[in-house]
């Protein structure tokens, strides 16, 4: 596994993919934080992060899939997949080093907006008066969010040869998963029927949850589960090679 | 016997891609395996390698079975996919320290450095792959495959894209490999099959066909003779046909002659020149080539 995983930072690090990730994620949501007129959080008058973290899971919707989907789809195309897996590991070790490689890029996207938290730290009236617990929340949340987001993002990079159809199944998959749910449930129709149901495998209901600093036991098993359902369905995906 | 195969077969919906085929081979056999394309060949390597499963069939590589014991069977072999996949972003070193750690070895940089040297890498090593030519990425591919020191070398197709000298060294690398391991290589350059294998496994239409030693294969229908000639004049082909024991006469300037009568048919034929008055230039005895055995058998 280890060595699956030295081999993708690897290659986002030295083909530019790992920096423009990171420069993307971090100029997008310093623009939409701290510049745009309507989203601004100095102009918000409040000492909150939320502007940052309502906005960010758009973002990592459309990186995640960018970031992820060369990893089967491009090893598909190139044959490499062969070479890989006739090596003496096993299909979950290829899946659980790419998993974490591209995890391991999306935390450090996010980590070095923990600047905003002393920032707003600071802008706030008396300095130090804001909500530390439901930062930390929403961080563990947008962490969580993301870790749901790149198994979805594998998953669909796995089925393909194709990055292009990979990214774009990608994108979708997480927006499907993120908010259409969401707006499933408010359809007269479900309301008082389904909509528990599709509230409850939203992502975004589970992330609102967190952001508010009460880490229910609930969400996490949430998002482990997700992940894990992603995960084996990659591994289904990956052993079809074998039908 | 380190690769031991029984019965081995694949379908692909509703083609079969290898039919029911068996053999074993020995440690310190080198053996060519032939098939037009499409063949079966590189569907076979495949299940060796545990890449692809069986449809049924067994196959086991130095006593693991490759369904069973998948991870054992992967770390005692070394294989070169068709077409040599390779990360072309990556520098020649930092993927061959990628397969060691693959391989699970620890401490590979001496290794690396031998497998550099050994596959003639130096001056190259510090380039990427995708700006390496055919002829050194193939290297770097034979590079990997024997990176782990394997039991069993699988390589298909391993000599594709070379030119003359570097043919001759990858030859004689895999020559000196198979002097203690199991090498299996597909090829379909005859000349090469004469040169390393000592052993032949020929299959068509993923039916195996032959599997002999190359002398073997080459010895001709007893009884028969085939000699090339060659005269100064043009000579009347109706004429020799009526030599008695003369089967076919092939060809215009080099005529072949099939002869499978009593006696040297060289002299019988110094004798018609002398009679007919053609001047002999050329005549020697043809063993049946690779090349015909091989057409023959795959037709």
């Amino acid at each position: 596994m280890i060595a699956i995983f030295r081999k993708e930072l690897n290659v986002f690090f030295s083909s530019l993919i790992g920096y423009i990730a990171i420069t993307i994620f971090l100029v997008a949501n310093g623009l939409f934080a701290w510049v745009f007129p309507d989203t601004n959080i100095l102009d918000d008058g409040y000492a909150t992060l939320d502007s940052f973290f309502n906005f960010a899971p758009w973002i990592l919707m459309f990186l995640i899939p960018a970031i992820t989907m060369r990893s089967f789809a491009e090893e598909k195309n190139s044959g490499t997949l062969e070479f890989i897996t006739t090596r003496p590991i096993t299909d979950m070790q290829i899946i659980f080093g790419k998993y974490f490689a591209a995890l391991a890029l999306v935390i450090f996207a996010i980590l070095p907006t923990v600047l905003y938290y002393f920032t707003v730290s600071a802008l706030a009236s008396p300095a130090g008066n804001v909500d530390t617990g439901g930062i930390i929340g929403s961080y563990i949340g947008l962490i969580l969010l993301g870790a749901t987001f790149v198994a979805i993002a594998l998953f669909t990079s796995c089925i393909t040869n194709n990055q292009i159809v990979a990214f774009i199944t990608g994108m979708f998959a997480c927006f499907f998963f993120y908010l259409a749910f969401d707006s499933l449930s408010l359809i007269p129709m479900f309301v008082g029927s389904a909509d528990a149901y599709f509230n409850a495998i939203s992502i975004n209901r589970h992330y609102q949850n967190i952001s508010k600093g009460y880490i229910d036991l609930r969400d996490v098993i949430y998002f482990m589960s997700m992940i894990t359902i992603f995960v084996l369905m990659t591994k289904t995906a990956l052993g079809a090679r074998k039908w | 016997m380190s690769v031991i195969v029984d019965q081995l077969t694949k379908v692909y919906g509703e083609q079969t891609a290898v039919n029911h085929i068996s053999f074993a081979i020995n440690a310190g056999e080198i053996v060519g395996f032939l098939g037009p394309n499409g063949a079966g060949k590189s569907t076979t390597m495949k299940m060796l390698t545990c890449f692809i499963p069986q449809t049924s069939g067994k196959a086991s590589v130095c006593g693991f079975d490759t369904e069973k014991n998948s991870i054992d069977v992967r770390r005692n072999t070394g294989y070169l996919p068709e077409h040599n996949p390779l990360y072309p972003e990556m520098y020649v070193k930092e993927y061959l320290e990628f397969a060691a750690r693959l391989n699970g070895m620890k401490n590979a940089d001496k290794r690396i450095e031998d497998m550099i040297g050994m596959t003639g890498l130096t001056l190259e090593r510090r380039k990427k792959i995708g700006q390496l030519s055919k002829g050194y990425r193939q290297r770097v591919g034979l590079a990997q495959a024997m990176l782990h020191d394997p039991k069993v070398l699988i390589m298909d197709e391993p000599t594709s894209g070379l030119d003359p000298n570097q043919l001759t060294e990858v030859r004689n690398l895999i020559k000196h490999i198979g002097k203690e391991k199991t090498v299996i290589l597909s090829t379909h350059i005859m000349q090469e099959v004469q040169a390393i294998c000592s052993r032949v496994i020929i299959i068509n239409k993923g039916n195996l066909v032959a599997d002999d030693s190359v002398e073997g294969l080459q010895r001709m229908e007893k009884g028969t003779t085939l000699v090339q000639v060659e005269f100064k004049e043009t000579a009347d082909v109706k004429l020799l046909q009526q030599i008695p024991g003369v089967r076919s006469v092939k060809g215009d300037n080099h005529l072949m002659i099939e002869y499978a009568g009593d006696g040297d048919i060289r002299e019988i034929l110094f004798r018609f020149a002398v009679e007919n008055k053609y001047t002999l230039l050329n005549m020697h005895i043809e063993k049946q080539t690779l090349e015909n055995v091989f057409q023959d058998l795959t037709k």
